[in-house]
């Protein structure tokens, strides 16, 4: 029997029966699921690195010394191990070299829409396609094979959809890869201008190779249909061209860069018209008509989200959609549900001190960059992992320090080891005046609980060495480092009036566990209590948006106790002490 | 023995969609069927809606449920219930479990909880559908845990399907741990069972 798998397992089913030895990676949606996954099978060695740049240098070390080797991300975090990725096209690969990154077509939980199959042009690397879970195990096995046939990294290209639907999966046989021997080889592995002049030339050679070979090795469906219509597609958008278009011949793309382009050519012979389907970039487009081989694309079809069968029903071939029984326009609006910070969740009450403070804050990348929305509106910017540092710096440089005194960046724990640290480090050279708050979280949060340099636990939550942040920051050259206690509203709000106040850089670390480690406190016994007589129904604590705490309807609020964790938040902003800690006297 | 199904789990982070989901893939395989099922990530602890997409049939190709296609919809509470009621199809059926998770907006008074939400589906569905409440919540408390509600509402959809009660049974047993599959065996049997009684069947 089949196994029912999400694309990410499958990928990570594909690596083991691959015969991979070493996985490094850094959480990022939608592609964390695959490092995990990987960490079941114990003959892999699997870590999380601070930093997809570190992962894929890990990988490519693996590489060369022999072993199959793999390191998995998302989109933005192909852009920062972008640097390895283009001289690792250089060097090529000794054990198979397979890169893995997920794109987030309607960005589901991301900071933008970027097509990572652009990598695949600029670093002149292969790019396979899967679209769905059998497809990512059979394309990973592909593309290690194709690794080491053609000394190249090889990319494998995910959307979200792919990454989080499950699907049935016949698991391919174990191959035993042994470690292949070690050579040294300065002129393929030292890559200096003398020796990557020759080895720019061999990849180009080896990009025309894998050109010519695309047609027979590439994984490539060719369905022969009406000659009307012909659909040029890959991954999941082709899914929803079956569905929408059951009429049309579809050549679908499996390895989709570099393109087959004879086989593209006698196929386009074979169709009056001829449509290209891909989500985000017109990228198989664009090269189709570099080559003369005339086609539409997004003329019609848009450049934006996600694709469905209805999309291309209605841009394509004009069929309607199925008649819904309880058609929309006869229903009221459903209120919608905005993600929230979660009851107990630390990073609330520090949003609040910040809001009251009225601070210009550089945000970053995690959970709390729902501090910009409410209730607290207490975020200016976000950009990428570790922006916050520079920014906040380049901000107090600006303004000639006049924006540091009201200025500052607020980063979580794993954000700011991911690649807040360099910026520190140049706050600190570059004499800035700026504020740092760490979130300490004690876990990669907003990706679902990931352990990091910082948590003491490895990825198989095995004891490891715990960085010691205080220490860290010291030592990188912060004036001043102090811990406060985020649900301490009141303290964090001093702390910050001094620590914005002082000259040289300053770190404050708000150290308190994610709300979601289970602790054993959060028992309906701990929750907090109403004493109605003592409630104004000012609604003060009703504005925090707690998920716990909600206004009945005659404006008391109503605590759920089993979703309150008893931080005590509401408790602190009743100036009627109507609300009490669970345990305390009402 | 059923040959397609397509249909969604509509609910809020924490309600077991994800599990139901996941269930319902082994169930397809143990029928014969080609199976996806489409899961959000991401947001799912953080109080969002969560919708999970189940569609089988002998070759699946898109893993989405489009405007007008579910066979079923299964609302794990009222206001997803209304929020994905025109992912129903023509004759198809939306159970709705009758409990309420009120978003953010309406405990903090800035919006409305829409009342009466089993009406206003029935009037919309002008008998084009299939529109059934249930108390799931209060029978999964009844079999051990509220937990199990998401099993409820399978037991009460198996109720309407050409599918061997057993597919289930043994599907429940592989996907809960030992401990766990008495209470979502119950759970199972109590929502077939409300549906039958309310039917009349």
């Amino acid at each position: 029997m089949k196994e029912i798998l999400l694309g990410n397992e499958a990928v990570a089913a594909g690596a083991y029966a691959a015969g991979v030895k070493v996985i490094s990676s850094y959480p990022g949606t939608p592609s964390t699921e695959i490092t995990e996954a990987a960490a079941r099978y114990e003959r892999i060695w699997c870590e999380w690195a601070p930093n997809e740049k570190v992962a894929l240098e890990v990988a490519i070390g693996a590489s060369l010394a022999g072993a199959r080797a793999m390191t998995c991300m998302k989109h933005v975090g192909l852009n920062v191990a972008a640097d390895p990725l283009f001289t690792s096209s250089y060097t090529g690969v000794n054990g198979g070299l397979v890169i893995i990154v997920a794109d987030d077509p309607g960005m589901h939980s991301s900071q933008n829409e970027q097509d990572s199959r652009h990598y695949a042009r600029a670093a002149k690397l292969p790019l396979f396609e899967p679209a769905d879970s059998q497809e990512c195990q059979d394309m990973v096995l592909a593309a290690f094979a194709l690794s080491e046939r053609f000394d190249t990294p090889v990319l494998v290209r995910l959307t979200t959809r792919v990454s989080h639907t499950r699907a049935p999966v016949a698991l391919a046989e174990i191959q035993e890869q042994a470690v292949k021997p070690y050579q040294k080889d300065v002129r393929k592995h030292v890559m200096m201008p003398a020796m990557a002049i020759a080895r720019h030339a061999a990849v180009e050679q080896r990009l025309v190779q894998l050109g010519l070979d695309s047609a027979s090795g590439g994984l490539h469906e060719i369905d022969l249909r009406s000659g009307k219509l012909g659909i040029v597609t890959s991954g999941i958008a082709s899914q929803y061209v079956r569905e929408a278009l059951p009429d049309a011949s579809v050549f679908k793309l499996g390895l989709v860069w570099p393109l087959p382009v004879d086989a593209l050519r006698d196929f386009a012979a074979r169709v009056d018209r001829l449509v290209v389907v891909e989500e985000l970039d017109p990228v198989i487009e664009t090269e189709m008509k570099a080559a003369g081989i005339a086609c539409e694309g997004k003329a019609l079809l848009t450049p934006l989200g996600e694709y469905s069968a209805s999309l291309l029903r209605r841009d394509l071939s004009g069929q309607p959609d199925p008649e819904s029984a309880l058609p929309r326009e006869q229903l009221e609006a459903a209120p919608a549900r905005p993600p929230v910070m979660c009851a107990g969740c630390p990073h609330k009450g520090l949003f609040m001190a910040l809001s009251r403070l009225k601070l210009i804050v550089t945000g970053d990348i995690g959970c709390y960059t729902l501090g910009a929305i409410n209730p607290t509106n207490a975020m200016d910017t976000c950009v990428c992992m570790g922006a916050s540092v520079g920014m906040a710096h380049g901000m107090d440089k600006a303004t000639d320090g006049e924006f540091s005194r009201r200025t500052v960046a607020v980063i979580g724990d794993s954000t700011f080891l991911h690649s807040g640290m360099t910026g520190l480090l140049n706050s600190v050279y570059n004499r800035s005046d700026s504020t740092i708050l760490i979130l300490d979280n004690s876990i990669t949060g907003m990706t679902g609980h990931q352990q990091n340099p910082a948590t003491g636990r490895d990825i198989r939550l095995h004891e490891a060495p715990a960085v010691d942040l205080e220490a860290l920051c010291r030592v990188l050259g912060a004036a001043s480092v102090r811990v406060v206690d985020p649900a301490d509203t009141w303290q964090v709000e001093q702390v910050v009036s001094e620590e914005v106040a002082r000259s040289g850089v300053s770190v404050i670390i708000a150290r308190r566990p994610c709300a979601l480690i289970p602790t054993g406190k959060g028992r309906p016994e701990n929750a907090v209590r109403l004493d109605r007589d003592r409630c104004r129904r000012c609604k003060a604590c009703i504005r925090i948006m707690c998920p716990a705490l909600t206004a009945g309807p005659d404006g008391y609020p109503v605590i759920d106790p089993n979703s309150c964790n008893g931080c005590g938040l509401c408790v602190r902003v009743c100036r009627f002490d109507a609300l009490k800690r669970g345990g305390e006297q009402a | 023995m059923i040959s397609k199904l397509d249909l969604v789990l509509a609910g809020v982070g924490g309600q077991g969609t994800l599990v139901a989901g996941k269930l319902l893939g082994r169930v397809a395989l143990k029928a014969g069927l080609d199976v996806r099922v489409s899961e959000v990530h991401g947001m799912a602890q953080r109080g969002g809606s969560v919708i999970t997409y189940v569609r089988m049939a002998p070759n699946v190709h898109s893993p989405v449920v489009e405007p007008g296609q579910a066979d079923f919809v299964l609302a794990f509470e009222q206001l997803e219930a209304l929020r994905w009621a025109h992912l129903l199809a023509r004759d198809g059926v939306l159970l709705m479990n009758m409990s309420r998770v009120i978003p953010m907006s309406v405990g903090m008074g800035q919006a409305r909880y829409p009342d009466a939400v089993a009406a206003a589906l029935q009037q919309a569905g002008d008998g084009r559908a299939v529109i059934r409440a249930l108390d799931a919540t209060r029978l999964a408390r009844e079999a051990g845990s509220e937990k199990a509600v998401n099993i409820v509402m399978l037991g009460a959809m198996a109720h309407f399907l050409d599918i061997a009660p057993d597919v289930f049974t043994e599907a429940i047993d592989d996907v809960f741990p030992l401990k766990l599959q008495g209470i979502n065996q119950k759970a199972f049997q109590a929502g077939f069972a409300i549906m039958k009684e309310n039917t009349g069947a």
